[in-house]
């Protein structure tokens, strides 16, 4: 057998006297993809620094094709082609495709003057590469997650990458881009590229991978041929536990309606909407993108003024287009994005789930800070957010906690229907089960819940109903319990 | 190129500017026939030198994402002290020493800036909020208050260097000094800067992410401190031309313009978050400024107004874009 591309042996690091990495030693071939697998807080973020020079392991040998490594750092693991695709991109929003793409190999080259036709040149022939076309004077700004994505790839591969490492490269993708970038990664391994795929969603996974390493808090619990896993098995490694997928409880048949949708219409986003959610009822709306179904979850909300129709909550109508009084009629919307609509990242994680509740704490015209302080603390101990203070920033968390964090602040105010859009993006598989607990018990206690998602296990295993879209309309209404994955996904599509 | 590159934008800000600079001249020449003439074009490109090269200065601190309002202090300080450390050194030093020397004390201090950011990471508008006072204060304290009426005999000299020089039909003279030349010097070597070196497109990129920059291993502290560094000996070069063109040097001249000057700029499009701003916005953002501080008595408005409607152009010029993509960005959601 071949000398691997990378062989990493026994590595250990330890933060203050926290084991983040524990031991852990795998090779990665080349242009073998090697899914590295486990939650938040199993050490993946750590191996990943490790591997691109940004922190030394405290133990543990690491070679590039052979060569021991002893003093590693980010200039010589981008030598050694390690090149880490972090999840935010790290791209010029400013500056075009092409100059994105060739950033990195020009500043390599060490050029004085900035040769516009080479650059052009350099993104062409990657993008070429890959197989995509993309216009390279756009702006990275205007592009899509899913084309900002392919820019960040092809700027690895100008530099001359020999493994690319992806953190979390699907979260943000539809079912339809994922496909397109597993194509992609297909491609990369054929040309020889080694691919460290850091993901969630199991099912890509093992699609793609000829390998996986599981780490479960910072020790490898499992690694083998991707062909020995399957999504169950692999869950089971991650979290240590059997995770089931199974629907919901059955809704009480006599429940009252509570929240009536009716021809609801915007002309470009969706037509003629009608639906009705019972009380204690998991309603779950599905689509593709482009589907409408994002404005339509904005529109219930407020956040997207519709053009015609009616929201009926309680019996009493629900203005439209006006957040601020969709609020108070009792309707609570998490974002899909909660990163940029729906956390102040920078401040406290005590501060995101109060401000929701300043208004009800100050009638006096003076803000009664305990009471409003201890509501917080209250919430965010009932829904079991994990964190080292009530006073730590909210950046400072897991995406699991962010988004309990984010539910907090909904549930404080007491909503009557709850909107959530894609409420398990970015989260890991243990979170993840239990912010489907979360959501089964919030329709136990009688709030309708409105999940809107393109997971479709998701929709399975917390909806009772689910309404599917196309070209903004609803097409289909389905009883979860009457249908199946594959059947769902095939009337997305069709 | 592609054709929908070349369908007018509205937007933005290098369509809507020019549109209001031909307004405005319309509406002069309506009121004064003589308007349109040679004299007035003089007037606005001599009233264009130093603030353009200010604006420049700016301009270029903007797209790197950060804010310099120093530059009028560096400006103000290298001017007088050039001018008393010639007269009392060496009086005899040409035209060229003279802006020489300028520049490399616009350096220095621009160098103060530098250190302070890049080395204590400091935010840049609280260090340069900061030098700006210092600067000034310095100046005032330690080297004088009074006006230098009698200028060293080379900055006398540049001051009356002619590029075009001609008689009305009325008698009046018109002129448009060689300092016009060392803006256009200016526009052209930062043009060359930012375009042409990957110097320029570091700034861009820095502006459009820091943390993307460092990761990609652009050297971010180095970059930062050539762009403030540059920056004041831009400011020291205008000071010059400022004292030379006025035939004094006033210590109380030129601090208290760097907000017109911004203003300028954000008229041109130039983001104040970083990694947008062309020359060409600028340059017209000055022209617009420009145009209204020289020639709104001719159109009828009083002196006392020209606050008033700069401010109303900022509102307009940079909200009027800003409201069109909210609205473009409403309509797609």
């Amino acid at each position: 057998m071949s000398v691997p591309l990378v062989a990493l042996n026994g590595v250990t690091k330890t933060y203050s006297g926290i084991t983040a990495l524990d031991d852990v030693g795998f090779d990665i071939g080349r242009g073998e993809a090697v899914c590295l697998a486990g939650e938040n807080g199993s050490g993946k973020s750590t191996l990943i620094k490790i591997l691109a020079g940004v922190e030394k392991p405290d133990r543990g040998r690491i070679a590039f094709d052979g060569a021991q490594q002893s003093a590693l750092n980010p200039r010589a693991s981008a030598a050694a082609g390690i090149k880490v695709i972090f999840q935010d991109f790290s791209l010029f929003p400013n500056l075009s495709v092409a100059e994105n793409i060739a950033f990195s190999a020009e500043l390599g080259e060490g050029v004085t003057l900035f040769r516009k036709r080479h650059v052009r040149d350099i993104a062409a022939r990657t993008l070429a590469r890959i197989g995509v076309d993309m216009p390279l004077d756009a702006p990275v700004e205007t592009l899509s997650v899913a084309h900002k994505q392919l820019v960040a790839i092809c700027r690895a591969l100008a530099t001359d990458a020999k493994l690319i490492i992806m953190d979390e490269p699907t979260t943000a993708l539809t079912e339809k881009e994922v496909r397109a970038l597993l194509a992609i990664i297909r491609r990369l391994k054929a040309d020889g590229v080694a691919v460290l795929f850091v993901s969630h969603k199991l099912a890509e996974v093992l699609e793609v991978c000829e390998k996986v390493v599981v780490l479960r808090n910072g020790r490898k619990v499992a690694e083998g041929m991707a062909s020995e896993f399957d999504a169950a098995a692999l869950t089971r490694h991650m979290t240590g536990r059997d995770v089931a997928l199974r629907a919901p409880a059955a809704l009480d048949a006599s429940a009252p309606v509570l929240f009536e949708v009716a021809s609801l219409s915007k002309a470009g986003a969706f037509d003629n909407v009608n639906f009705q959610l019972r009380r204690g009822e998991v309603l779950g709306i599905s689509g593709l993108l482009g589907s409408g179904r994002t404005a339509l979850a904005k529109a219930l909300f407020g956040l997207v003024a519709p053009d015609s129709g009616t929201l009926t909550l309680g019996g009493l109508k629900v203005p439209l287009g006006d957040p601020l009084k969709a609020a108070a009629a009792g309707i609570g919307y998490v974002p899909e994005d909660r990163l940029t609509e729906g956390l102040f990242l920078l401040q406290s994680i005590g501060r995101n789930v109060a401000v929701g509740r300043v208004d009800a704490h100050s009638i006096t015209g003076l803000l009664a800070r305990a009471a409003l302080w201890a509501e917080s603390a209250d919430w965010l101990n009932r829904l079991r957010v994990k964190a080292s203070s009530i006073e730590a920033p909210v950046r400072s968390l897991s995406g699991g906690n962010q988004q309990r964090v984010v539910l907090a602040r909904w549930l404080a105010r007491g909503p009557q229907v709850l909107v959530l859009n894609g409420p398990s993006v970015g989260v890991d598989v243990g979170s993840k089960a239990e912010i489907h607990e979360i959501i089964a018990d919030l329709s136990r206690q009688g709030l309708g819940v409105i999940v809107i998602s393109d997971d479709l296990p998701e929709l399975l295993s917390t909806c009772h109903r689910i309404l599917v879209m196309r070209a903004g309309r609803i097409t289909d209404d389905i009883p979860a319990g009457s249908t199946s994955e594959t059947e769902l996904a095939h009337r997305l599509a069709s | 190129m592609q054709l929908s590159s070349l369908r007018i934008d509205w937007t933005r800000n290098e369509t809507l500017v020019p549109l209001v600079i031909i307004a405005f001249c319309a509406l002069a020449a309506f009121s004064d026939p003589s308007f349109l003439s040679i004299p007035t074009l003089t007037d606005l490109l001599r009233g264009s030198i130093v603030l353009g090269i200010f604006a420049v200065a700016a301009m270029l601190v903007l797209i790197s994402g950060g804010i310099d309002v120093s530059f009028t202090a560096v400006a103000a300080f290298t001017m007088y002290s050039t001018a008393m450390l010639l007269n009392t050194l060496a009086p005899d030093l040409p035209w060229y020493a003279a802006i020489g020397i300028g520049m490399a004390m616009g350096a220095a201090l621009g160098s103060i800036n530098g250190i302070l950011i890049v080395g204590f990471g400091l935010p840049t508008l609280i260090v340069t909020l900061g030098t700006l006072s210092i600067f000034r204060g310095f100046m005032l304290t330690f080297i004088g208050q009074k006006q230098i009426t009698t200028l060293p005999p080379g900055m006398r000299e540049f001051g009356r260097m002619m590029m075009i020089r001609g008689t009305n039909p009325d008698g009046s003279f018109y002129s448009l000094p060689w300092a016009f030349a060392a803006t256009v010097g200016v526009i052209v070597v930062t043009w060359f800067i930012l375009h042409k070196t990957m110097l320029g497109r570091s700034i861009f990129a820095i502006g459009g992410s820091l943390e993307s920059a460092r990761r990609i291993g652009i050297n971010v502290r180095a970059t930062q401190f050539f762009i403030y560094v540059y920056v004041g000996a831009l400011a020291g070069l205008a000071g010059i031309i400022h004292s030379s063109m006025a035939r004094v040097a006033n210590p109380f001249d030129l601090v208290g313009l760097e907000l017109s000057v911004i203003a300028a700029v954000v008229l041109g499009g130039a983001r104040l978050t970083g990694g947008h701003g062309t020359l060409t916005g600028t340059l017209l953002g000055v022209a617009l400024i420009v145009l209204v501080r020289n020639s709104l008595v001719v159109i009828g408005v009083p002196a006392t107004w020209q606050m008033v409607v700069i401010g109303l152009l900022i509102l307009i010029g940079t909200g009027l874009p800003a409201w069109q993509a909210k609205r473009a960005a409403a309509r797609a959601a």
